[in-house]
């Protein structure tokens, strides 16, 4: 394996992990505050959908963007509503909006474009393109440093450097602001939270937001940036992975950062690489595939290191009387 | 003292939440442009207007009524298993490892030996997650959903690499020895001179999934076992307090919920297609859910449940074929029957418990009436 291999799979890692990214950290926020979402893959699905589509009518990639943020939330409203309002089972709700998404978007897209469940191809503004970092070309030809100045840093589309930023940002608002504090106690001790006279609800709902909008931007990454238009079932399980990755970090930022990274790296081999040797065993590239459950498996049971997930999630707050 | 009666408890909730996802799925046929009555005649003419269309409809009730079951035990014990997708799955690769083990003389023969293969594979697939959830407090629904993606990639690998026959391209098994075909209902009930059900996939094991029916019935309300899972659902201190092993209990539960699940590829995967397949399962473990919820976990709920969506799945087969409509359409009413049967019970339990205390406020009543959950 080569310098220039090497480069690209880190690339194509770095491309791979956003949406992972994205959604992992709209978890995050929505698991800290004690709802549990396994509905990130259908808001996901739902965003890249509602981007393309906008995009793909409009030609601009910003509409598209708003438009998937925008269906995005609405999906996170009804968990909402189904978690917090009604106190419902916030499981069996992740669950229908998965499949309200998986149902609608392909109906919709039926009905709109009338080709099979997909969106026409984006081109041009109607997608998000490459930033090109200030003397990319021009340090290209300096050895080590260049090539990853010009390929891994420079030259990936707008998202990207978002999820990036979205780390340290969400790391600053949940462990180093005051409603981050509150966010997180909501998910530890509702009761106590309510008591200190802060609205559980309130608090829940702002979450719950957070998370959409953030599924909302994956969703628009994965049909605007990272392919070029929507195609039935395009976020193939990558909600579930960015679950994984939430678990995976144990509902840290920086940490969730590093899964999201490793499990991107993992698919970028995979995408690669049909067999891979190691140490004289060939492992087969379904082996690859499933490795990010496997070790979210491995790690929710508690083998290496436990994952222990905030104490008041899946329970609904009743306010006492 | 209940704050309704039962009948509104197990009958009126459920038959509004089902009316309000209908609603809702009518308004999604009419935002599309097309007209829902039309959808529905479609619907009922393909489904159930004749015998082909009705052995469609009971092939499929079949494959609900095994994940709805699967779906419903677990309830019991107050455990969401989600992973009977992945437990289906592997039932399909126990029954593909016994079909093709020995050249099997007839069905019968072939039958129980690939019912105990769906089962225990399926119930292995569930064991983990089981376990771990019983002894190291692992998540089950994480766990499930996890197993879902591994048995996918665990049947593809073996597809692919193991079990496809020398030369063929597409990553499926042999096809099983004749003796394994399980007879159709075409060949049970057609006569010379009146053909029934024909060309539809509907076999002998439509009645494995009713007697499955009667026996989880019998389970869960008529032995201790099934006692025992109830009583450690409705209260695991309780359960644990008198006697009950919330180990056991945990792995006995999934263990059965997983090979119900299992059993499911007797009908899809010995019944139908006569060789394993990538994808067989087709979504029917997440149907399971839906179909628990809305048959009340209880086994005769989950039996009317699985013909409804097995109307449905075929319906929307149908409509796919003669109209404009996708078959996703099927997997916005899912979706929102869970939402409405599941999720979003206490909007429609709420406003029913006020009316039900409207109309028979006695002092008794009402000194009774337990403080607010």
């Amino acid at each position: 394996m080569d310098f220039a291999t090497i480069l690209q799979i880190l690339d194509s890692t770095v491309r791979l992990a956003t949406p992972l990214l994205l959604a992992c950290l709209a978890g995050l926020f929505s698991e800290r505050a004690g709802i549990f979402d396994i509905g990130l893959e259908g808001k996901m699905l739902a965003a890249a959908f509602f981007s393309a589509a906008l995009a793909a009518i409009t030609g601009n990639v910003w509409i598209g963007l708003l438009a998937g943020i925008g269906a995005s939330v609405v999906l996170a409203i009804i968990h909402g509503l189904a978690s917090i309002t009604f106190r419902g089972n916030q499981l069996i709700s992740g669950v229908a909006i998965n499949f309200l998404a998986a149902g609608l978007t392909v109906l919709i897209a039926q009905d709109w474009f009338s080709q099979g469940g997909r969106t026409p191809s984006l081109a041009g503004d109607a997608r998000f393109g490459p930033l090109e970092w200030p003397l990319a070309g021009a340090l290209e030809g300096i050895p080590v440093f260049g090539p990853i100045y010009a390929e891994l840093i420079s030259g990936h589309t707008f998202l990207v450097y978002i999820a990036i930023l979205a780390v340290p940002t969400s790391w600053w608002v949940l462990f180093r602001s005051r409603f981050g504090l509150r966010l997180r106690a909501v998910g530890e001790n509702p009761g106590a939270v309510d008591t200190a006279g802060i609205s559980v609800v309130r608090l829940r709902y702002t979450a719950v937001l957070i998370c959409g909008l953030l599924c909302g931007l994956a969703g628009a990454y994965l049909a605007t940036g990272l392919a070029a238009g929507f195609v039935k079932d395009m976020s193939a399980g990558r909600g579930f992975i960015a679950l994984a990755a939430l678990i995976f970090a144990k509902w840290r930022p920086w940490y969730a950062l590093s899964a999201c990274l490793l499990f991107g790296l993992l698919e970028a081999i995979g995408n690669r690489y049909q067999n891979i040797e190691l140490i004289g065993i060939t492992l087969p590239v379904q082996f690859m595939q499933a490795l990010p459950y496997i070790l979210t498996v491995v790690i929710l049971a508690g083998f290496v290191g436990k994952a222990i997930p905030p104490r008041a999630g899946g329970e609904p707050y009743v306010k006492e009387r | 003292m209940q704050k309704m009666p039962q009948w509104a408890d197990v009958f009126l909730i459920p038959l509004i939440s089902l009316l309000i996802a209908f609603v809702l799925s009518g308004l999604v046929i009419l935002a599309i442009g097309e007209s829902p009555i039309e959808a529905v005649r479609v619907m009922v003419t393909g489904a159930l207007g004749s015998t082909y269309g009705w052995g469609y409809t009971l092939y499929y009730t079949t494959n609900f009524i095994f994940t709805g079951l699967a779906v419903a035990v677990a309830f019991h014990a107050r455990m969401f298993n989600i992973g009977g997708e992945g437990q289906a799955t592997l039932g399909g690769l126990g029954v593909a490892l016994v079909c093709l083990a020995v050249p099997w003389p007839h069905w019968a023969i072939a039958l129980p030996a690939a019912i105990i293969g769906a089962a225990l594979f399926g119930a292995l697939w569930a064991l983990i997650p089981a376990y771990l959830q019983a002894k190291r407090g692992s998540h089950i629904v994480i766990t499930t959903i996890m197993f879902n993606y591994i048995a996918f990639s665990l049947l593809n690998y073996m597809l692919v690499n193991v079990m496809r026959p020398q030369g063929a391209m597409d990553p499926a098994s042999a096809r099983f020895p004749e003796g394994t075909s399980l007879p159709t209902f075409q060949d049970m009930f057609s006569t010379a001179d009146a053909p029934l059900f024909r060309g539809a996939p509907v076999n002998v094991t439509f009645f494995i999934a009713i007697a499955a029916c009667f026996l989880v019935w019998w389970l869960i309300w008529r032995t201790r076992l099934g006692y025992q899972i109830r009583a450690f659902g409705h209260s695991e201190t309780a359960a644990a307090y008198a006697g009950i092993s919330p180990v056991r209990i945990t792995v006995i539960a999934m263990l059965i919920s997983g090979g119900l699940a299992g059993c499911m590829a007797i009908n899809n995967v010995m019944g139908e297609a006569e060789r394993l397949v990538l994808n067989s399962v087709e979504g029917a473990g997440f149907i399971g859910i839906a179909v628990a919820l809305m048959g009340r976990s209880h086994p005769f709920g989950v039996l009317l449940a699985a013909l409804l969506f097995g109307f449905l799945y075929q319906g929307g087969a149908e409509l796919s074929l003669w109209s404009n409509i996708p078959r996703e359409l099927i997997v916005v009413i899912q979706a929102l029957v869970i939402l409405f049967t599941g999720a979003l019970d206490n909007l429609v339990r709420m406003p029913l418990e006020k009316l039900f205390a409207m109309t028979r406020r006695t002092p008794s009543a009402s000194a009774e009436r337990k403080p607010a959950e």
